[in-house]
């Protein structure tokens, strides 16, 4: 039986456990107000670039001239670039991406293809290296100080295996950030680029534009940027999922520790009554001895 | 036809620029170009480099990254990865990029064959360039 002592002490740890989980939440809760902010700043270039390019795209459909991106082929490799956190200490946001990932990954295999795989964050790294992958492009380090230019790198390597035919289509699986406490799990294409989404432009629709260089080419030069724009959505989404993710865990955590907190100090509390009980005993056992010892 | 030009600058951190003014100059991808008010619908990609902008008489410079340009009814919509004010540039930070980037040119010149010519040659571009303007324009 544990003694008194030991049990306060046990509840002083959990006592600081708590301390740590409810400050951990917090620090969540204030990079996901970030992260959030920074997806709204964002929205404006995302969505008038895509405009831009689904316009130009119109105009130079009826050309004929069909940048190397757009073209599809035979797919015979498949690249699948998995977007995970750095950290961990967030629920089931990596379990449930990385599960995701690897269904994904041997569906593929089972159809016939290769596949390549690219990560992001040190948690889809170590998975895979665990299980033997060989990994072509390594991220790590992104997630806490994210970047646009970290989206542009990325996209550059996934257009050049696209354009250099060393792959035929490149899939991107990231958590998207439904709401503070639910996460979906996405698997995108990203190249070739089908068709691109966009609302159509409130403006009439022929305007007598000067392109230059010619539409052709300036669409075929602000096409990468398209995959660029969904690579950060993507890092984004991730990144607000993973803050979210990281809340809710330590939410729960917090709940927990109070939880185990009361379910002890109620063990306490039986063991200190039980020792009064045994010291009254005592006492009026030896009161009772006197009294014959006198009598 | 507007005497004014409105110019709105946007990248993927929000918007930089949304302003009147009178003139706007760039580097497009096939040279250097001027927008005056009353100017034609124009699309082009833009190069890495400066975009310059006169307001009250008042010329104010920024360093941009790739990205696209639209004139439209007297309307510049400048879309680029990045961009920021000339007076905003950390000179020390670019020469620490350029020293960088001129390493791994030579390094790759040596023969060494794990380095991204394009991505080097990118920064030396971007630093070079943020060096100028920075250096060239404002009086210190």
């Amino acid at each position: 039986m544990p003694t008194l002592r030991d049990i306060r002490k046990k509840i002083k740890a959990i006592q600081g456990t708590k301390k740590i989980t409810s400050a951990m939440k917090m620090v969540a809760a204030a990079k996901l107000r970030k992260v959030q902010d920074n997806m709204l700043r964002y929205r404006p270039y995302a969505t008038k670039m895509q405009q831009v390019l689904a316009d130009l795209s119109g105009a130079v459909e009826t050309r004929g001239d069909v940048p190397p991106i757009l073209l599809r082929r035979p797919i015979k490799t498949v690249e699948v670039l998995v977007i995970t956190s750095d950290k961990g200490l967030c629920g089931a946001f990596n379990t449930n991406i990385l599960r995701a990932a690897h269904k994904e990954i041997n569906r593929l295999k089972g159809e016939g293809l290769n596949v390549v795989l690219s990560v992001v964050g040190r948690k889809a790294r170590d998975y895979f290296k665990r299980r033997d992958f060989a990994l072509k492009n390594v991220w790590t380090g992104i997630s806490g100080r994210l970047q646009y230019t970290h989206a542009q790198m990325i996209a550059q390597e996934m257009i050049n295996a696209y354009v250099t035919e060393a792959v035929d289509e490149v899939v991107i699986i990231f958590n998207e950030f439904k709401s503070v406490i639910a996460q979906r799990v996405v698997i995108n294409r990203l190249l070739p680029i089908g068709r691109i989404d966009a609302t159509p432009t409130e403006q009439p629709t022929f305007i007598p534009f000067t392109y230059e260089p010619r539409a052709p080419e300036l669409f075929a030069m602000l096409l990468p940027i398209y995959i660029e724009i969904q690579i950060y959505r993507a890092l984004l989404e991730s990144q607000a999922a993973e803050e979210a993710a990281r809340m809710t865990a330590m939410d729960n955590a917090t709940k927990n520790c109070d939880e185990l907190i009361k379910k002890t100090t109620l063990i306490a509390n039986k063991v200190r009554q039980a020792s009064i009980t045994k010291e009254l005993m005592d006492i009026v056992g030896g009161v009772e001895a006197l009294k014959q010892s006198e009598g | 036809m507007a005497d004014k030009l409105k110019l709105e600058v946007i990248t993927p951190y929000g918007e930089l620029i949304n302003e009147e003014v009178d003139e706007v100059y760039a580097t497009g991808a096939e040279g250097d170009f001027g927008v005056f008010p009353g100017h034609c619908a124009f699309m082009t990609a833009l190069r890495i480099g400066s975009l310059s902008y006169k307001k009250e008489g008042q010329m104010n410079y920024l360093f941009i990254n790739r990205g696209y340009c639209e004139v439209l009814n007297d309307r510049v919509l400048v879309l680029v990865g990045s961009a920021e004010r000339v007076e905003e540039i950390d000179v020390e930070r670019a020469k620490a990029a350029l020293a960088r980037a001129e390493e791994r040119l030579r390094k790759a010149q040596a023969g060494e064959t794990d380095i991204d010519m394009a991505r080097a040659q990118a920064a030396l571009e971007r630093a070079t360039i943020r060096i100028q303007l920075a250096t060239k324009l404002i009086p210190r």
